[in-house]
């Protein structure tokens, strides 16, 4: 009962693998092209969390300047800006082409 | 028991806001008195909005509901409450019933970090400027999904042109206010995004921002007030919600109450970007000419001017009282408005009592302030035409976002006039010989 | 109660149970609706519990990028496609492809060895234990700045601006994509 109520790092990292995992099933259960890209953001939310959840035992150690994860954090949202837009304007050339957005229907390369 | 009253009263000699203090009761006064103040705002906007606009176009606007419309605010309140709430046939009823609290919650959860003096804030938090601009970014995603959850034709196409609008616009307003952040990185405390930090660099360094580098705080205090007019969809860019246009864009389909939503966030937004671009540019809460004309002399004589204000809003009541028509059905209405004017007067001459006096020094001068912008609002609304859709994304586009990024880089090399020298165009010029040293 | 001290955290325990319910339903209800813009809804409110994640790590820079970038951007961004492109016969289909059972086997395997090294602990000492933390909060963005800018401490001006590139690659991508005709 008291490690449940004393929050720990492990806390934040076990919050961030339930989410990897919600994400990890989004992606691959999921038809819909625009709900598969959503978990990928899941996927990239829960990582965030965990480089911020070391971030905070990182400064406990080593001072209140340590703030390397949460650059790293930094970086991986600017990523993910610059994925999901360019993600979406794959889905939007492919909706032309195809007024349809399962995955399974791409399948223009197929033998 | 007595730990309580001690944990109630050990904050009233703190110098910091009840956020950085750790004290959770005064946090939630606070935070209704802010609650509370904005209501009291946004139907005296109301109010003044008709009456202002009314008088520019040489009518009276309401007159009859209660001496000089007075109580036409609440008159619409109570209509508003009273309408039959229709759901169009279709329409996602989860995301109808949401959309309209995802754009209020966005428009008042702003006021957390507004500060209306050095210690008059709900919290200041290290990221003050950062949260507003954010959260207020968050209202665009009201607006798309109740644009989109009626529907219809008229709200999506006004939701998806409100919302391009409105993101158009943030990027204008951030390069305007990272500029202006910039400038409290020359203070001697150092650079900050907090609110409260962002005034006292003001204070500290002696110039509201709006001075600063002449003509460089102006020309960006400038684009911040372009932008904010068109971030909350006011004329005259206000083509997503013109009733001529789009039959009221994407709240077309909303009704009673659920419009009163919209309406009362899209007034709490207008006086939360007024709050940012007073803190930024206009000194926040510091009363005018604090260097200038400082001394205690002159800072009594500023300080008498909130209860000034009062006894002069109270003598305009009397005057319009003397001036009512002397029938007896107008007898209510003359009682009515000499009561207002009593209870102004009252207020003002509150306010001339020393202890008062000081405490709401700040806030009158931030309200103030703000009360300008507003009116600033009101005359554009009276006065400008308004922009057609296409001519409104090239000026946020065309002309605000280029001259945002000259002025930010203009302001970054002013400030640090002496670095640049010495760390830029220095090393420049070696490292440019040594390449021709190199090449022949 | 105590007298005011030096900010210490308030009702911790209670806040992170709250946030992390919120964020484990808004995942469980992106991935299982077939309105996608419920899901975007959801991803929402899981991106806003995450940002007040951050606050209670003390990181409120990273929750205010998060709040800007991530909620107030990208999902908006989201949910412009997701109204140009007509989403409601996709709404009608059948929502999970065939091979749904060997996807979440795979990730109850991920999951199991998650939890295995999560409870491993090397002579009964729990893994990753808390030193002792001060509570910084006020001065987060200048020491994060001083990371990205500062000439002496700063080691990420480099990936700082990689990432600058990076956008503009992906501005000129997504606009190249979304053309009609290139």
């Amino acid at each position: 009962m008291h490690a449940l109520l004393d929050i720990s790092t492990l806390h934040y990292l076990v919050l961030g693998a339930a989410l990897f995992l919600l994400g990890v099933i989004g992606v691959l259960t999921r038809r819909n092209v625009v709900i598969v890209l959503m978990s990928i953001e899941l996927i990239l939310n829960a990582v965030n969390l965990n480089l911020v959840a070391f971030s905070r035992y990182w400064q406990g150690i080593h001072g209140a300047s340590a703030l390397h994860g949460q650059v790293f954090a930094i970086f991986v949202i600017t990523d993910a800006a610059a994925e999901a837009a360019v993600g979406l304007g794959i889905l939007i050339a492919f909706f032309r082409n195809k007024e349809t957005v399962n995955v399974d229907e791409v399948n223009l390369l197929k033998w | 028991m007595h730990d309580l009253v001690q944990y109630i009263l050990s904050y009233l000699d703190s110098d910091k806001t009840p956020g950085a203090a750790g004290n959770i009761f005064w946090a939630v006064v606070y935070v209704l008195l802010v609650f509370v103040g904005l209501s009291i705002a946004v139907i005296a906007m109301n109010w003044l909005e008709r009456k202002i606009l009314a008088h520019m176009q040489v009518r009276l606007g309401p007159m009859r509901v209660g001496p000089h419309g007075l109580l036409q605010p609440i008159a619409d309140a109570l209509k508003l409450l009273l309408k039959e709430d229709i759901i169009p046939d279709g329409a996602d009823k989860i995301v109808f019933w949401v959309a309209p609290f995802i754009v209020v919650l966005a428009a008042f959860t702003v006021f957390v970090v507004v500060p209306f003096g050095p210690t008059h804030a709900i919290t200041d938090m290290n990221i003050g400027i950062l949260f507003m601009l954010g959260v207020s970014s968050l209202a665009v995603l009201g607006i798309v999904t109740a644009g989109w959850a009626s529907n219809s034709h008229y709200p999506l196409i006004g939701a998806l042109r409100s919302s391009a609008q409105m993101v158009s616009y943030e990027v204008a307003m951030g390069l305007a206010v990272v500029s202006a952040v910039m400038m409290t990185s020359l203070s001697e405390q150092g650079g900050t995004l907090s609110m409260i930090g962002i005034v006292q660099a003001q204070q500290q360094q002696e110039v509201w921002f709006l001075f600063k580098f002449f003509p460089l705080g102006v020309i960006a205090f400038g684009i911040f007030a372009i932008a904010m007019v068109a971030e909350t969809n006011r004329a005259p860019f206000d083509l997503p919600e013109a009733e001529s246009e789009l039959t009221a864009g994407f709240h077309t389909e909303y009704s009673g109450f659920r419009w009163s939503l919209f309406f009362l966030a899209e007034y709490s937004a207008m006086i939360a970007v007024s709050s940012i671009a007073v803190t930024l540019w206009l000194g926040g809460w510091l009363r005018p000419f604090p260097n200038a004309l400082s001394g205690s002399t002159w800072d009594l004589a500023f300080s008498l001017i909130p209860g000034l204000t009062f006894l002069f809003f109270a003598a305009i009541c009397f005057y319009n009282t003397a001036r009512m028509p002397k029938h007896p059905l107008f007898k209510i209405q003359t009682i009515g408005l000499a009561g207002f004017g009593a209870v102004l007067g009252l207020v003002g001459l509150l306010l001339f009592v020393p202890a008062v006096r000081v405490r709401v020094n700040d806030i009158f001068w931030f309200s103030a302030k703000v009360a300008g912008f507003m009116y600033l609002y009101i005359w554009y609304r009276g006065t400008f035409p308004r922009y057609r859709f296409d001519q409104l994304m090239k000026v946020g586009w065309k002309v605000l976002l280029p001259t945002g990024l000259a002025l930010l880089v203009c302001t970054a090399v002013v400030g640090m006039r002496s670095e640049v020298w010495a760390n830029v165009v220095v090393p420049m010029w070696f490292g440019l010989m040594d390449l021709l040293r190199r090449i022949f | 109660m105590n007298p005011v001290t030096a900010n210490p955290p308030v009702a911790t325990p209670f806040f992170f149970y709250l946030l992390a319910t919120v964020m484990i339903v808004g995942g469980i209800l992106v991935i299982t609706r077939k309105n996608a813009v419920h899901s975007a809804m959801a991803l929402i409110t899981t991106l806003l519990a995450q940002a007040a994640l951050y606050l209670m790590l003390y990181a409120p820079f990273v929750a205010g990028v998060q709040i800007i970038l991530y909620a107030g951007g990208i999902m908006v961004l989201f949910l412009f496609v997701i109204m140009l492109i007509s989403i409601e016969r996709a709404a009608k289909e059948r929502q999970f492809n065939r091979q749904w059972l060997v996807g979440i086997a795979a990730a109850t395997g991920l999951g199991g060895l998650l939890i295995a090294v999560y409870t491993t602990t090397t002579k009964g000492a729990v893994l990753f234990p808390q030193g002792n933390v001060s509570y910084v909060e006020s001065q987060n963005t200048q020491a994060i700045a001083a990371l990205l800018f500062d000439r002496m401490t700063g080691t990420y001006m480099f990936a700082f601006e990689i990432a600058s590139l990076l956008l503009l690659v992906a501005i000129i991508g997504a606009v190249v994509m979304a053309k009609k005709r290139i």
